[in-house]
């Protein structure tokens, strides 16, 4: 992997630091399932749903809440199926 | 050596939590120079989970007062809470929460327009007498709303935020002053020292030491961590608040409403034992007696799963229809952190860490006291701590719900008030910086770059999690508690060798988990040599050979431990202090039984 692509795929980790336990554990799973095997669109897609408020992410994730972006939605069916 | 600049403010503020934020805006708003740091962004601090709401005595449903509030605080904090600071917390409680309330907070309203307050678990009307309406609340979503109202306060004041930096160490002199802190850019691996005239810490709790814990990974206690490492001894940190019912290996937690529906807790036998230990109250008796009925349970081989490690919440009996409509969000929690849906299968569920009473030593304008010179409440110059990595004390043996969105928004302000007032007063040159006290930090961090043959930090952090879970958790043994310390020191014997394989120096997640590591594995053995050091029962400390008799109720011991432990790193060793019995303005609440 290069130096850039590692920089990136830290930083998302890092991001996926969160304020809510619920979500840490998702994410802890999704890294331990995808490891660095991770395209750019699921980066770009998991890029753009860190950047929500944890409680509205958790709702997406939890299955409370929908979200008609064709982006987002796939990356959260994933993280749902998790 | 490793390569560091320093950059130069007057306060420098750890954390951008609650308590972080709240002393920030003291200081911006007073025109000094102010660094906050933090490894999150700020509205992604776990301030954001807690829900229940801020305690604040401002009657608007009915008659109230912070005596009142006080009362209750003393009494909840099985009267180890010093009650200067118990005053001081419950009279300031209706200014912080209006002052809150002005920067924007949304909170829930009367018809009238005045904050909506509602009832909770503890807080009491006249002395103890019937429950009253205390806590301000902005729907379930209090704290994130609180760190949005000031965090939006702070960018108007331009305060000064470094996001995604993690802290390292505290800047201490040879006089013991404390001069700021190093602090290490995750972008881009740059060590800098912040050199400044106030140093505050807010950097949270340390929940994530036990195995099972309702917090976020984030709390990872850095700054006890840091704290224990500059010789200051860290307060009290045997009480630990447990909540009964957390998801068995996730600690997602399961709220009190599911029994309140009518959710049963059942054992291998499918016995509804709370009929054994609390046959009136059953499944719905307090916190503490549920936690401990579990863990009975468990340790008496009638624990659930192949390990007969967790007990079962059963609301299978429950019309579907309620568990959607009254527990939203209950049954997600099942299918995805127990792969059972409560509808059809009961939950597994075992007592989880919930919030950390002890901290760093503060008195209750926020500085950091130590022993010195006969006086155990000496103020170390230039260091200030607020919100739960502190220990006023206000809590002591237990905290009240919403004490701790108030603990941080009081003591918040009060040490950014104190702050401004010694800059003010003090010198206008920065002291000289320590070189060895840096060098100690680059050192550690020079240590882990170029560890090779070391422990891995996921096993040894594992381990840790494990050994407080087992050896000092919710309900407490002699004899358990004194393997656990042999087990916790040779951990951190491991701890003291972790070897990261990735050397990269940008978002270096590994190094940051080792660094995190080396906090938290402070606060885990501070815990366990305060427990089993202290032989009676008191609050959530609660140890089974302190059992309730006629003479000690409830196992606590006031002749010989009514005082606050000092856990100290150098040497491992405790101290004692006593506890402040005496208020600012009202007569001592005098000692009694703890009993609801």
């Amino acid at each position: 992997m290069d130096e850039a692509k590692r920089a990136r795929l830290g930083k998302l980790r890092w991001h996926c630091r969160r304020a809510l336990l619920e979500l840490d554990l998702v994410f802890q799973r999704f890294w331990e399932g995808t490891g660095d095997e991770i395209d750019e669109e699921t980066e770009a897609a998991l890029a753009r749903l860190l950047e929500m408020e944890d409680h509205d992410l958790w709702d997406l994730v939890s299955g409370r809440r929908d979200t008609a972006d064709p982006q987002l939605n796939g990356m959260v069916e994933r993280l749902r199926r998790i | 050596m490793l390569n560091y600049t320093v950059r130069k403010f007057d306060a420098v503020i750890v954390g951008a939590g609650g308590a972080g934020l709240r002393a920030a805006i003291q200081l911006s708003e007073a025109g000094f120079k102010t660094a906050v740091l933090t490894k999150v962004f700020p509205t992604r601090s776990h301030t954001v989970a807690a829900q229940g709401g801020v305690a604040a005595s401002l009657g608007n449903s009915e008659e109230d007062h912070w005596h009142w509030h006080m009362y209750d605080t003393v009494k909840g904090s099985d009267w180890l809470g010093d009650q200067d600071a118990i005053e001081f917390m419950c009279r300031k409680a209706n200014e912080c929460v209006i002052e809150l309330e002005h920067y924007g907070m949304p909170f829930d309203r009367l018809d009238n327009g005045r904050i909506y307050q509602r009832p909770f678990g503890g807080h009491m009307s006249n002395f103890g007498e019937k429950p009253v309406r205390r806590s301000c609340a902005a729907a379930d979503r209090t704290g994130h709303a609180m760190l949005h109202a000031m965090y939006q306060r702070n960018v108007k004041v331009n305060t000064q935020f470094f996001v995604e930096w993690q802290a390292l160490d505290l800047v201490r002199d040879a006089d013991g002053d404390v001069l700021g802190v190093t602090a290490m850019d995750m972008e881009t691996g740059e060590i800098v020292v912040f050199h400044a005239k106030a140093t505050i810490f807010a950097t949270g709790g340390a929940g994530r030491i036990f195995y099972s814990s309702t917090n976020a990974f984030i709390n990872t206690g850095d700054g006890l961590g840091m704290a224990a490492r500059a010789g200051i001894p860290l307060e009290d940190m045997e009480f630990w608040q447990f909540h009964p019912t957390g998801v068995a290996g996730a600690g997602v937690l399961i709220t009190e409403g599911v029994r309140g529906e009518g959710g049963i807790l059942r054992n291998s036998a499918g016995e509804r034992f709370m009929e054994r230990y609390a046959p009136n109250a059953k499944d719905l008796a307090s916190r503490d007696v549920v936690s401990r009925a579990m863990v009975t349970e468990i340790n008496e081989g009638r624990g659930c799963g192949p390990n007969k490690d967790f007990v079962l919440l059963d609301i299978t009996h429950l019309d579907p229809a309620t568990i959607l409509k009254r527990l939203p969000g209950i049954r997600e929690i099942g299918i995805q952190f127990a792969g059972v849906d409560c509808i059809k299968e009961p939950l597994p569920v075992v007592p989880t860490c919930h919030y950390q009473m002890g901290g760093i030593p503060t008195n209750y304008r926020g500085e950091v006291v130590v022993p010195k010179d006969g006086d155990p409440n000496a103020v170390v110059r230039g260091f200030y701590a607020a919100g739960e990595c502190a220990c006023a004390s206000v809590h002591g043996a237990n905290r009240l719900g919403t004490n701790s969105l108030l603990d941080l928004l009081v003591f918040g302000k009060s040490a950014g008030e104190t702050a401004v007032e010694n800059l003010k007063a003090g010198n206008k040159a920065h002291k000289d910086l320590p070189q060895e006290s840096i060098d100690r930090t680059l050192a550690r961090v020079n240590r882990l770059n170029t560890q090779t043959g070391g422990a891995n930090v996921h096993e040894t952090r594992l381990a840790m999690q494990r050994t407080m879970q087992a050896h000092c958790g919710v309900f407490r043994f002699k004899d358990m508690l004194e393997q656990g310390v042999a087990k916790i020191l040779d951990v951190q014997e491991q701890v003291r060798r972790t070897e990261i394989k990735d050397k990269s120096q940008v978002f270096n997640t590994a190094r940051i988990e080792a660094l995190e590591l080396d906090n938290l594995i402070e606060v885990a053995v501070a815990t366990m040599v305060s427990a089993e050091a202290r032989k009676e029962s008191r609050g959530a400390h609660v140890r089974d050979d302190a059992p309730d008799t006629a003479e000690r109720p409830n196992g606590r011991d006031d002749q010989n431990w009514l005082k606050h432990t000092l856990w100290y790193r150098e040497g491992n060793r405790l101290d004692y202090k006593p506890v402040n019995l005496k208020p600012m303005s009202v007569e001592t609440i005098a000692l009694k039984k703890r009993a609801y």
